[in-house]
């Protein structure tokens, strides 16, 4: 056994990947996380205080892994899925149906409602240790904004089963943008912006009528809550992810007393 | 024993017989969580346990206080109505949340509590200890991240596999359910929308709060507290922001979820939700106090002179306030902040406070808008 790992470990396959030996030396741990694309997004040293779950509550890491499982869970869950106001339903009813044991939709459903309240604590504990404060200023807004893109990701996904709770939760959400000052047709000042007695805010051409692509919610609101949902945020967070991980570098690691 | 737990999961479809004890636990928690009761319990009982952080802090307040909550689960899914709510299977995030929430807040009080006490007594603090050794990445980070990850995974299978992802009737634009919710992150807003107009509590209020939350690094000058537990070297910063989270964040998702029925009325965690519970509507604009109780006449029909006191009223509330408030009692925070900083702290703050001052004058005197203008939808 141990002679069959030792031939392995000295294939020039197994050394073509890996660069270093077993990491149980300085050097070598040195090496598994320099060595590696998503190992060394860690430093190869940390503070001992910054890694004790009783300070980090693990929530950053939780959220991100999060991530993770909705990416894999969600593109499994487009291979069955239609976007259409006809076939939506019928398709996620089916997952239902005929899939025994099918846990994709609930991995899906339960990880969305973790990650939503994964990312509230994480921001949390962030405050509580304040670690927005010098030099991290800039790195707690790219966390603000990745806040709002978990809700916003949640938000669209929402709709997506096309069943009662879907529609009405996005109608009651979607029925604000219609009070937004100036931009939606029952907002304050609304009634401003007009020219020659021509109103240019109405029902069909407001915030609300751009965000759901009509009048209500409808098969428009479904595709562009669905090309927003599986591409658009997905891309925008991934993007300000790898942000927010390389400026925690940057700024000094996990946080900790100066 | 299996036949016992399903009985207990499943809810009890019979009403149970409580007994003299039940029944005075049942009315007294729907008497607690009326939503003016609800919202000065918890404000009193932020209060409290700030106050009170030693005693809150210990290990044995908060074992306790799961050892109540869980057996006042026990009791109360026996009961039909508080049963159908709590076991919806969206609604168990909820659950989750607040046992997270609550015990994160109480592991951060604990540690704080610690780190004052021995930065009083020139000691580091836990983190400052233990910050001055450096570690490995691998082994020490990674199997911590490993072993986390697999658990977690393992976790979510489970519940995966337990609990089936619900799916409704299919959507119908004419079936109008009510209640109709917001998804549960959003309640908190909605619960706003008793109190103000969409275009406050949808549009202008979340976005104040994406801005406040921004701004936070800029207006908090005090370097003290980076990178460890503390709350007496920052006391207002962490009393803020658990109001803002704790109350009208977390626990107004909680309200919203739980308490909330039909029409958006009120409904105690075991009364049924009944669909024709009425609620008076006995609102009072802030103009017909002035013109018809105070003034004796009736209300002007030019609205901007109908609202005239209202509109005084929010001008010396936004515009007048800040700088009184700079010039007196604040001048030292002025200084240390200077002009941008202060101006842009008072505003988000004022804002802020609003809520619950509206909140209250509603509850006094039944307030319904400082400035009613439905003509412009213009209501505050």
């Amino acid at each position: 056994m141990t002679k069959l790992l030792k031939y392995v470990r000295e294939s020039q396959i197994w050394k073509s990947v890996f660069r270093h030996g077993y990491p149980d030396t300085p050097r070598n741990r040195t090496l598994a996380v320099l060595s590696n694309v998503f190992l060394h997004l860690h430093p190869v040293k940390v503070r001992r205080s910054g890694i004790r779950l009783s300070y980090t509550w693990c929530m950053g890491g939780l959220t991100f892994f999060l991530f993770l499982i909705l990416t894999l869970t969600g593109l499994l869950l487009m291979f069955y899925y239609r976007p259409t106001a006809d076939k939506a339903y019928e398709d996620i009813f089916a997952l239902r149906e005929h899939v025994p044991i099918g846990v994709m939709r609930e991995m899906h459903r339960w990880g969305a409602h973790l990650m939503v309240i994964s990312v509230w604590l994480h921001m949390y504990r962030v405050f509580l240790t304040g670690s927005y404060k010098p030099p991290r200023e800039f790195n707690w807004n790219v966390g603000v904004i990745l806040l709002v893109l978990t809700l916003l990701l949640s938000f669209t996904g929402y709709l997506l089963p096309w069943d009662q709770l879907a529609v009405w939760a996005i109608t009651v959400g979607t029925n604000m943008a219609r009070a937004t000052p100036f931009l939606g047709h029952e907002g304050p000042g609304a009634a401003l912006v007009s020219f020659g007695g021509i109103d240019f805010i109405h029902a069909g051409d407001d915030v609300r009528f751009g965000l759901l692509a009509g009048r209500f919610v409808g098969e428009g609101a479904l595709l562009r809550f669905y090309v927003l949902h599986c591409v658009g945020f997905p891309l925008i967070a991934a993007t300000l992810m790898a942000v927010h991980f390389w400026r925690v570098r940057k700024d000094g690691g996990i946080s900790g007393p100066l | 024993m299996l036949s016992a737990l399903a009985m207990l999961l499943g809810g009890g479809g019979e009403p149970v017989n409580d007994g003299p004890v039940g029944a005075a636990i049942k009315n007294f928690s729907n008497w607690l969580t009326e939503p003016t009761r609800y919202s000065i319990a918890s404000i009193l009982a932020v209060a409290g346990i700030l106050y009170f952080r030693k005693f809150f802090a210990k290990v044995w307040v908060i074992t306790a206080f799961f050892a109540l909550s869980t057996a006042y689960f026990v009791f109360a899914f026996q009961d039909p109505n508080f049963n159908a709510i709590i076991t919806k299977p969206d609604n168990v995030p909820i659950v989750i949340l607040f046992a997270t929430v609550i015990f994160f807040t109480w592991l951060s009080l604990r540690r704080a509590v610690i780190n004052d006490e021995r930065t009083k007594r020139g000691e580091p603090t836990l983190e400052g200890e233990l910050a001055k050794q450096k570690v490995f990445t691998w082994p020490d980070l990674v199997y911590s991240e490993l072993i986390c990850l697999v658990l977690f995974t393992a976790g979510m299978i489970v519940w995966s596999i337990l609990i089936t992802a619900p799916i409704e009737e299919p959507a119908a634009t004419a079936r109008t359910p009510n209640p109709s919710k917001a998804p549960w992150y959003f309640l908190g807003l909605q619960e706003l929308l008793v109190y103000f107009d969409p275009w406050l509590a949808g549009v202008l209020l979340p976005s104040f709060i994406i801005v406040g939350l921004c701004a936070i690094p800029y207006l908090d000058m005090n370097p003290k507290g980076n990178g460890y537990y503390t709350f007496e070297e920052r006391p207002f910063a962490i009393a803020f922001f658990w109001v803002g989270f704790l109350l009208f964040w977390v626990s107004f998702v909680i309200l919203g979820t739980f308490l909330r029925g039909p029409n958006w009325s009120f409904f105690g965690p075991f009364e049924f939700w009944d669909l024709h519970k009425l609620e008076p509507m006995v609102n009072v604009d802030l103009s017909t106090y002035f013109w018809v109780d105070l003034l004796d006449k009736p209300r002007p029909d030019n609205p901007f002179v109908r609202e005239a006191p209202g509109i005084v009223a929010l001008i010396g509330y936004f515009l007048v306030l800040p700088p009184l408030i700079g010039k007196t009692v604040m001048k030292k925070m002025v200084e240390e902040m200077g002009m941008v900083r202060f101006n842009v702290f008072m505003h988000l703050f004022l804002w802020f406070a609003l809520i619950p001052v509206k909140m209250g004058l509603r509850w006094t005197v039944n307030l319904k808008y400082f400035i009613g203008m439905p003509e412009y939808f213009f209501n505050v």
